[in-house]
């Protein structure tokens, strides 16, 4: 009777494989046990063939569970694959067998690779006329005609290998087996040059103007033999112009006592293990059916060798047709009976089906039937995932018991079943005339005639009934959601707690929230719930479809953007003479900039802090340069060039005369600093403005929306230039003679070449733009040329050997000792130039530029404003972290804490000789000399307010 | 992921794009004859209607320009682009 | 005005010049074809589209200022980028920048253009081979078919999470790279390229 090998050969046997199934045996371990599967087998099915019937446990009760379907919808066969590389949290019915696969059944929840994944995983963008998602009977359909009409078409389908429902049912056409009809029309257009078929793909999302996230498993089902180099993953972002949805249907079960027992399973999931795995799920099964469609596969199972002891009917009428078929078989049909309970120690072994207790004058007695599989067949669900995400609405459809695709603004229709459309024969005409549209849709021509393939006729269908549970007394373990382990018993208590909303229910009882998003268990939930409230289905709806359809790696999201391409490093024209000598990076926004340079030469490195204090000497006692090239630099040219720059800073620079420099600083309307930096004009009608490091794009960005949107009729253009020019610094009081030997044509002396202003000049044999500025309060110079020849600067400024490079640790404290505020760390946004003691740079004069009537607002003149202070810590050798808080009482009073300000920059000092800080405190500038105390961890450490300005503050050390 | 057409370049993913809020709110004549409340009105209060909205965006990744929408902040559909300057057109 | 200079004592670099060998490597097998074009002349012009200056400009140079968006005009060794409605790049040979400024800035003739040069500020990229489009794809969002972004188009737009000026032409593409990113894209390219790069045998390269 049973088709059942009963071949021989130690872990080779299978004894749940049928005969005449071929193809490479490849052996696995699952649970520590040896098995072998056959090529073309999922974990599942070779599980399922070696008669392994537990596979995983629940994650709440720990009740065994079993594989219940043979898809990505599958609520129970958690694993974890343990070789050759740890990956938690998939399912078993598509995990593709390969040798060498070891894996572990999971209680709800897997485990992370302790170590970095070595595979490859990248993205691609994809551009097509049509998007088929789906590879059925529909899809193809509609593929077909799009693409031989000349369109570009991709179609891609989450499993192996084209097909669908076909792959399950068996089913032909023209005659021949659907499933080699489908491999022939996918490779003819996989063939065509405008097509890219995607096996292995499935659409995560579906989001605004059809833009379509897809990941493709590559190599996965290669195990150890995937090559390195080709990426495992790849996330595919496809920008359609129209989507075909033909994602086909899931099978739902039904709310019975015991349905989660391993053994239970979906009707037609068993069809598709006997018909495409050639596997029987179990050798004697009773059926529990509310529709016609678990005849077909208890057909197929009987001739596959699986006893049908019986198919229990919630139904009186069942199809004839398929009624007269099962009497053919010997097939007892018992009409309007349901299953009462499951039984078995771990896996069933009896099941008791009774008649329907609203049943009236069936006749029938309740009867326990011998049996080690249950086949559920609650009805099918239409997959609306991606439609619904795609902003469609939907609709319930009373005949199938289901919602179905309605209204979409975006160029999106699902075609076959996944609207619902039932036959075969209908599906493929459904999916050719989808096609069709969606070729109109996308401008290009159909073809008049479209043939698809002859199908089989299929019996009159007979109405389903929709029962979602069976009545009990206790609806313990009637299960609703298998993987969270949700019951009617848990529904029950969120109605009748008084939630009446499936989101609400959802989110009470956690149903639909596992790995699977409810793909068996939404419609059923809502069934029941609808039972509870005696409501509509259709009136409930449904919850919301959210990305990703099914769970996604991280690592494929990450794809290549991790490590050092995780995002751009931005690099200087100098940067491999800083790599060459040691210097060790700070990261400013993308940029990579030199942090401090530790002294070369025998024992161990020179540390941070005694790197910068000598650099610091350098610069204030002898000369120092620095890689200056990441500030900045926009060309602003035009007639009124100077009323632009007016209108933007605060200060004035119409005035400026050709060949002067100018600071700045810039505000938004509020009046709070945006960005600071010098002017320097370089004819009446262009300047050249630099802006700080990390405000270069935002800049030119303000500068353009200005002159866009507020002023068009100003004559003025700007142009980024910030990589154009390297710019180097050259600092302290011997920079001067430094610059001499090096430009020997320019005239360096301060009267000749003085303060804020910039001379043209050949440097090292280079032609230069030499500015007189300084960011340190030391005579200084900023050395511009052409970024190719930045390094042949660099290295002509170090040649001598005399000249200390330096990094942004020692610009930063260099800076600070002059109370110089950095935009972004001494300001936040909430910061007037007032705020930071500059007053002075605030014009008086001109009747308006951005920012100014803020400085009128009542809350920009608050005496408690936060200022800009020093501060300077009472022992000398404590270095204040940069954030800590400030309070003025020497004890800290209970929570909450009034806070007066924080520490914004904090440094070692080596002119000053000790540490000192900069903090916004509030009302500070009244406060110096006042003593303040910074909690920092159990201590209260006390600090003297000061002046921002610590070093120099005559401005002596400027002209050298 | 949106995709908007850009008056200049025509259609392009919305990542190339920075958006600038409200449209045709513009920078009053003289804010010094404005009072307290009047320029806090032009600085902090914009709309937010769930419907139709005039909103600025720039093209920053491509041509760098500005340009006017009005989108659906329900459905997301730009019903309209419009250079800077141009007056918001009628939507029927 | 100071404008960088064409010749001089000194040593220049290019930005990618560090990964001439490894474009060099990724480039045996033939698919694919990646190189760094150092030191061309790149002018950035702004000037009114309607203007007589924009006319003379297109004259003086023997290449009418392409008007269509996305679009590039070429003619003798200049190549002209539309970048915006009212910009361009200019592209010419190396060292053809100051003669080009001198030229572009006589024909505006005291109307307000903007002629800035900014050779040094981007490095040109050559991804060509039949496998160019594959491999930017990776990273570039546009519709690269040749019948969407054939010969002739140009697109500021990104690659990867760099900006790029993307020109289109008969023998691949050429990507113009701020030369602050050029590292960073070169190591994307390179890194992109894995699976198109075949060694002379038809074999995947393990490099």
């Amino acid at each position: 009777m049973s088709e059942r090998s009963e071949r021989t050969g130690g872990a080779a046997v299978q004894p749940y494989r049928r005969e005449g199934a071929t193809g490479k045996t490849l052996r696995f371990r699952f649970d520590g046990r040896e098995y072998a599967g056959l090529e073309g087998d999922t974990l599942a099915s070779a599980l399922l063939a070696n008669g392994v019937r537990a596979v995983a446990s629940s994650i709440k009760l720990g009740r065994p569970r079993g594989v219940y379907a043979a898809g990505s919808e599958e609520p129970n066969a958690l694993v974890q694959i343990e070789e050759p590389f740890p990956e938690p949290m998939l399912t078993a019915t598509t995990v593709e067998l390969y040798d060498g696969l070891v894996a572990t059944g999971l209680p709800g929840q897997g485990r992370l690779a302790d170590r970095p994944d070595p595979a490859r995983y990248d993205a691609v963008h994809a551009h097509c006329d049509v998007l088929v998602v789906g590879a059925g009977p529909a899809g193809i359909a509609a593929a077909g005609v799009a693409a031989r009409a000349g369109a570009r078409v991709i179609l891609a389908d989450e499993r192996p290998e084209p097909g669908g429902s076909l792959l399950g049912t068996a089913e032909t056409l023209d005659g021949a087996p659907g499933r080699e009809w489908a491999a022939g029309e996918a490779a003819a257009l996989a063939a065509l040059p405008e097509v890219r078929v995607l096996r292995r793909t499935t659409v995560l999302g579906h989001y605004d103007d059809n833009y379509v996230i897809a990941v493709e498993r590559r190599t996965n089902h290669l195990g150890a033999q995937a090559p390195a180099d080709v990426a495992r993953e790849r996330v595919w972002r496809i920008r359609a112009r129209r989507v075909v949805l033909a994602t086909g249907g899931h099978e739902r079960f039904v709310a019975f006592a015991g349905n989660d027992l391993p053994g239970v399973m979906l009707a037609g999931a068993a069809r598709t293990y006997a018909n495409h795995y050639r596997v029987l799920p179990g050798s004697r099964a009773v059926v529990f059916t509310t529709n016609d469609s678990a005849y077909a596969a208890a057909l197929d199972l009987a001739r596959a060798g699986v006893e049908i002891a019986a198919i229990a009917d919630v139904r009186h009428a069942p199809g004839e047709t398929w009624v007269a078929r099962c009497a053919e078989r010997g097939i007892e049909v018992l009409t309007g009976h349901v299953v009462t309970a499951v039984k078995g120690e771990g896996e069933v072994s009896s099941v008791e089906v009774a008649p329907r207790p609203e049943a009236q004058g069936s006749g029938g007695q309740a009867r326990e039937i011998p049996a080690d599989l249950l086949l559920v067949s609650g009805g099918w669900t239409p997959v609306v995932h991606l439609f619904s995400q795609a902003g469609g609405t939907l609709r319930y459809d009373e005949e199938l018991g289901a919602f179905t695709p309605g209204e979409t603004r975006q160029a999106v229709e699902a075609a076959g079943f996944a609207r619902g459309v039932r036959t075969l024969r209908e599906c493929l005409e459904d999916g050719a005339e989808a096609g069709r549209r969606a070729l109109a849709g996308a401008g290009l021509t159909a073809p008049p005639e479209i043939d698809v393939p002859a199908a089989e006729e299929e019996p009159a269908a007979a109405p389903a009934e929709h029962v979602w549970l069976v009545e009990s007394g206790d609806y313990g373990t009637h299960f609703v959601d298998l993987q969270r382990d949700v019951t009617v018993a848990e529904v029950l208590r969120a109605t009748g707690a008084g939630l009446s909303s499936v989101e609400h229910v959802k989110r009470y009882t956690t149903a639909g929230t596992a790995h699977d998003q409810g793909k068996t268990s939404g419609l059923l939930t809502g069934g029941v719930v609808a039972h509870a409230l005696g409501v509509d289905v259709a009136e409930l709806g449904t919850t919301t479809f959210r990305a990703p359809y099914t769970p996604v790696s991280f690592a494929a999201l990450a794809g290549r953007d991790r490590g050092p391409l995780h995002d751009p490093v931005r690099v200087t024209a100098l940067h491999e003479w800083h790599v060459a000598r040691g210097a060790l990076f700070e990261n400013v926004g993308q940029w990579k900039r030199p942090w401090y340079y530790p002294q070369q030469g025998e024992g161990p490195g020179e540390d941070m802090e005694a790197a910068v204090l000598r650099e610091c000497r350098a610069a204030r006692e002898d000369v120092a340069a620095m890689d200056a090239s990441t500030l900045g630099k926009i060309d602003v040219v035009g007639p009124d060039a100077a009323v632009l720059l007016d209108r933007l800073y605060t200060n004035m620079m119409s005035t400026l005369k050709v060949g002067s420099i100018r600071y700045g600083v810039m505000c938004r309307p509020d009046g709070m600093v945006f960005d600071d930096g010098t002017v320097i004009r370089l004819a009446d009608d262009r300047f050249l403005v630099t802006t700080t490091t990390g405000n270069a794009a935002a800049v030119l960005d303000w500068m353009e929306e200005w002159l866009q949107t507020e002023w068009p009729d100003l004559r003025v253009h700007c142009t980024s230039v910030t990589e154009q020019w390297a710019t180097v610094a050259l600092v302290g009081p011997r920079s001067r003679e430094v610059l001499a030997r090096l430009a020997p044509g320019l005239a360096v002396d301060n009267d000749s070449f003085p303060f804020m202003t910039w001379r043209d000049a050949e440097v090292a044999g280079i032609e230069a733009r030499v500015c007189r500025i300084s960011f340190s309060g030391e005579l200084a110079y900023e050395i511009n040329v052409s970024s190719w020849y930045g390094l042949a600067l660099w290295e002509a400024v170090m040649a001598s050997g005399e000249v200390t490079p330096y990094g942004t640790e020692t610009m930063h404290v260099l800076r600070a000792e002059k109370g110089f505020p950095i935009v972004g760390q001494d300001t936040d946004g909430t910061v007037t130039p007032q705020d930071l003691g500059m007053e002075w740079i605030v014009s008086k004069k001109k009747a308006d530029f951005v920012g100014k009537r803020s400085f009128a607002r009542a809350d920009t003149s608050r005496p408690d404003r936060k200022h800009l202070v020093g501060l300077l810590p009472e022992d000398p050798g404590v270095l204040l972290p940069e954030g800590a808080h400030l309070v003025d009482t020497s004890a800290l009073p209970e929570p909450p804490v009034p806070t007066l300000g924080f520490v914004t920059s904090s440094y070692r000092s080596a002119a000053l000789g000790r540490t000192f800080a900069l903090a916004l405190v509030s009302g500070g500038r009244e406060r110096i000399g006042e003593r303040l105390y910074a909690p920092v961890g159990a201590d209260l450490v006390p600090v003297t307010v000061t002046s921002h300005v610590l070093y120099d503050p005559e401005g002596a050390r400027r002209d050298g | 992921m949106l995709l908007i057409p850009c008056p200049w370049c025509g259609p392009r993913d919305e990542a190339e794009f920075h958006y600038g809020g409200q449209a045709h709110v513009a920078y009053p004549e003289d804010p010094a004859a404005l009072s307290d409340e009047e320029w806090a009105r032009y600085l902090f209060f914009r709309d937010n209607p769930k419907g139709l909205f005039a909103e600025r965006w720039s093209h920053t990744a491509g041509c760098r320009r500005w340009f006017n929408a009005v989108r659906d902040t329900a459905t997301n559909e730009i019903h309209a682009v419009y250079r800077a300057g141009e007056p918001r057109p009628v939507i029927a | 005005m100071v404008e960088p200079a064409a010749v001089s004592m000194a040593e220049r670099r290019s930005p990618a010049a560090a990964f001439a060998a490894r474009f060099e490597a990724a480039s045996a097998g033939g698919g694919l074809r990646l190189a760094e074009i150092p030191f061309l002349s790149q002018i950035n012009l702004r000037v009114d589209p309607k203007s007589p200056a924009a006319e003379r400009i297109g004259t003086a140079m023997g290449v009418p200022l392409p008007m269509e968006p996305g679009t590039a005009a070429g003619g003798g060794d200049l190549e002209v980028l539309w970048l915006g409605p009212d910009e361009w790049l200019v592209v010419g040979p190396d060292g053809a920048a100051p003669g080009l400024v001198e030229r572009l800035a006589e024909a505006a003739a005291g109307e307000h253009v903007s002629v800035v040069d900014v050779s040094a500020q981007r490095t040109a990229l050559v991804v060509a081979g039949e496998r160019a489009r594959d491999v930017l794809a990776h990273g570039c969002v546009l519709d690269l078919h040749p019948r969407v972004f054939g010969p002739g188009r140009v697109a500021q737009t990104t690659l990867a999470r760099a900006g790029v000026v993307l020109v289109a032409g008969e023998d691949g593409f050429r990507l113009l790279v701020r030369s602050s990113f050029a590292a960073y894209v070169a190591e994307w390219l390179l890194d992109a390229s894995v699976e198109y790069v075949t060694s002379p045998a038809g074999e995947a390269d393990p490099a």
